[in-house]
């Protein structure tokens, strides 16, 4: 099977040679925080643009097709510009919190990059509890835009805040049960162990029903978790002309704007990760030469390209259905999802116990 | 640090909605009063597109003053100038020709589709879909091109003028329009897939902004909003003007009186106006396009009123004229106004969200209520 570990292994090598110890490690974290800002910056810019373009393509028009070749580039533009223009703070801002909370948005964002498998043998942080990290840390995303919200001194943010924190708790739920689910059948929280059981097929295909239902409530609670339509409330263009972000402006604003791309990027990832296999080409079962064949693709073409499937379907709800309201987002999570999910959950750890998947 | 402004002696929060704001599709400005996210009380404020037509018109002559009323209901302009030749041809008792009132008949139902089609996206990005604009404007653009040919612009088309219309139909006409109706016909049921069956959108409008039958006729509703509510008030129907009276078309009537049965009543409309353009569109007879009149039209003294239906609902245009060559008094009764004058009625109670459902197919068009 394609491998980055011995890319990662010959630099790391070469580090302890070269320096002490203490130096190496300092060098590697550099060498990461580098490569992490890097995917951070070139993700927005790719998601942005095919964001666009997935949206022109369903709305029957043309979409960017100036900058660059096919408009490839007018992402770049866009954030030439942002970067360009003035970061204004309102009169009646509390100054303080207004420009934290965007930060605090985007460091959780990349925080939550740090486990994730993005080819075999190639991640920032092979931590044991993967999973649990990362739905620790992205809970607190919230924050900032409650933060936001409360900081901008505008109703409508006010009023965006809220409904997106009533909203994220409440998904959060639903997301957690979804991937325990996955998790009582590998008996890991490892993001590594997860993608190596997958060896034999995907949790997808190898859990019969109860995966299936699972995966359906995982992709709409994250949808709702990171606030795309139909469950954009918090920043309701209709209702509440931008939501949380109203008073943000420049750079400011792009970095809200990035991490709400980031945040697709990485929900989508851990859930290719637990129902697809991440990083593991198509197997199935004990079909040797097939197998094999499948081998020979490298292992992040597999994870990058169940990623984007995974985004592709979330855009795909945004530009197809209208919005929800907000107590009827509420009633879905606790009257339907929530029951569903702990029912499924129940069925699936029957499932783990007497063995009956693949 | 955040300081208490906008707030009621109850707490409640103020908001004000517009006159920038997405939703409101012009500057119209609402004053909302919200407990968290329920609605106490919607208060409009006008004027902020206010042009003072009415008293323009009264320094313009009797063809002059109805190139203004297209920009009152842009969305219906034809119908605009409709009501207003329909009401000097009244005062001068001036015999139309056959072809210009089927001309006319045709190009106010083209009208009436293509606001229908507008609204339907509007309303449909209102809640959020995106999608919907887009292929609505597919359509939509079909019948301004068929304007553009005819009557040489594509929004505020000037074409009715008393006695007829302004020039004859272009060659192309017939065929371009039974283009449309294929091209309508083909794509209709995408309507129906994409919003109308969608069970967030249909969860979004039913029981949102109810409108009884008795509130819709005291607040003197008109057009498809009153219908939703099953109040008969076609004017095309009851009080037929130009050949309406010996064409076949249904009133459409829903009995909800919710969001989803103005809705309802609308997207069924459209098929109705499509009906109409189908029976008129193979028999336009031959003959003059405009009665001779005079060039300078002088009302005699008296008073003239003539009611038409809009897009919207009921136009009502009444003249009053000393003998000259213009008006003395004149007053549009535009059906925005009116329907406007529900909005704080059926949204009470409800969450911000049904706010904008419930403008959304109120079908407000701001300058039409300034004026």
């Amino acid at each position: 099977m394609f491998s980055l570990e011995t890319l990662t292994k010959l630099v790391q090598d070469w580090l302890n040679k070269t320096f002490p110890p203490t130096w190496a490690l300092l060098i590697e974290f550099v060498i990461v925080g580098i490569l992490a800002i890097a995917l951070f910056a070139a993700l927005g810019l790719v998601l942005v643009i095919m964001e666009r373009k997935v949206a022109a393509w369903i709305q029957i028009r043309l979409g960017p097709n100036r900058v660059g070749p096919l408009g490839l580039l007018q992402s770049t533009a866009d954030t030439i510009k942002l970067i360009m223009k003035e970061g204004l703070t309102p009169d009646g801002a509390d100054k303080f919190l207004f420009n934290l909370a965007p930060f605090i948005v985007m460091i959780v964002s990349m925080l939550i990059l740090a486990p994730i498998g993005f080819a075999k043998g190639f991640h920032i942080w092979d931590i044991n509890i993967g999973v649990l990290y990362v739905s620790a840390i992205s809970s607190v995303s919230v924050i900032g835009i409650l933060i936001a919200g409360w900081a901008s001194n505008n109703k409508y943010s006010l009023l965006g805040a809220m409904r997106s924190g009533a909203q994220m708790v409440s998904y959060e739920l639903s997301v957690g049960l979804s991937v325990l689910s996955i998790i009582v059948l590998t008996g890991s929280l490892n993001i590594n162990d997860i993608v190596l059981s997958q060896q034999n097929g995907w949790w997808l295909f190898k859990a019969h029903i109860p995966a299936i239902i699972s995966f359906v409530i995982f992709i709409i609670a994250i949808t709702a978790e990171t606030n795309r339509a139909p469950f954009d409330l918090s920043e309701a263009e209709s209702e509440l002309t931008a939501g949380f972000h109203t008073e943000y402006s420049g750079m400011k604003f792009a970095l809200f704007f990035l991490s709400e791309y980031i945040n697709i990027f990485i929900v989508c990832a851990i859930g290719a990760t637990l129902f697809l296999g991440g990083w593991m080409p198509f197997h199935i079962g004990n079909w040797e030469s097939f197998n094999h064949i499948m081998d020979y693709i490298p292992s992040f073409f597999w994870f990058f390209g169940k990623t984007f499937f995974m985004i592709f379907l979330i855009m795909w709800f945004r530009w197809t259905f209208p919005r929800l309201r907000v107590d009827q987002l509420l009633n879905l999570e606790w009257k339907y999802l929530l029951p569903i999910s702990m029912v499924n959950l129940i069925v699936m750890t029957l499932v783990a116990i007497k063995g009956w998947h693949f | 640090m955040v300081e208490e402004i906008g707030k009621t002696a109850e707490g409640d929060l103020i908001i004000n909605v517009g006159p920038q704001h997405p939703a409101t599709h012009g500057v119209l400005h609402l004053i909302i009063t919200l407990n968290g996210e329920t609605i106490k009380k919607v208060e409009p404020h006008l004027g902020y597109i206010h042009r003072s037509i009415e008293k323009m018109c009264e320094s313009l002559t009797y063809r002059q003053f109805i190139y203004t009323t297209s920009r009152m209901d842009y969305l219906s302009a034809h119908i605009n100038n409709h009501a207003c030749a329909l009401t000097v041809e009244k005062g001068l008792g001036i015999e139309i020709p056959a072809r210009a009132q089927v001309i006319r008949v045709l190009m106010d139902e083209l009208t009436r589709i293509a606001s229908h089609e507008l609204w339907w996206g509007a309303m449909a990005m209102d809640l959020g879909a995106f999608t919907p604009f887009f292929h609505a404007f597919r359509e939509r653009e079909t019948i301004n091109d068929i304007m553009e040919e005819t009557c040489g612009a594509r929004l505020t088309m000037n074409y009715m003028v008393p006695g007829g219309v302004m020039i004859d139909l272009h060659p192309n006409f017939q065929n371009r329009v039974k283009n449309f109706l294929t091209l309508y016909k083909r794509k209709i049921h995408e309507y129906d897939e994409l919003v109308t069956g969608n069970i967030i959108f249909q969860n979004r409008m039913k029981g949102v902004g109810v409108l009884s039958k008795e509130a819709a006729i005291s607040f003197g509703v008109t057009g498809p909003a009153a219908r939703g509510s099953g109040v008969s008030c076609d004017v095309r129907k009851l009080y037929p003007y130009e050949i309406y009276n010996s064409l076949e078309f249904d009133e459409i009537l829903e009995t909800e009186g919710d969001s989803f049965a103005r809705y309802m009543v609308r997207l069924r409309e459209m098929n109705e106006s499509i009906k109409i353009i189908e029976q008129l569109i193979d028999n336009i007879p031959e003959g003059d396009f405009q009665a001779k009149t005079k060039a300078v039209l002088k009302l005699p003294k008296g008073e003239y009123y003539q009611r038409v239906e809009t897009a919207r609902g009921e136009l009502g245009v009444y003249i009053v004229s000393e003998g000259g060559t213009t008006p003395y008094r004149i007053k549009f009764r535009s059906p925005g106004f009116s329907n406007l004058s529900c909005l704080d009625h059926i949204t009470r109670g409800g969450k911000i969200g049904d706010l904008i459902a419930s403008m959304g197919t109120l079908d407000l068009v701001i300058p039409d209520i300034d004026r």
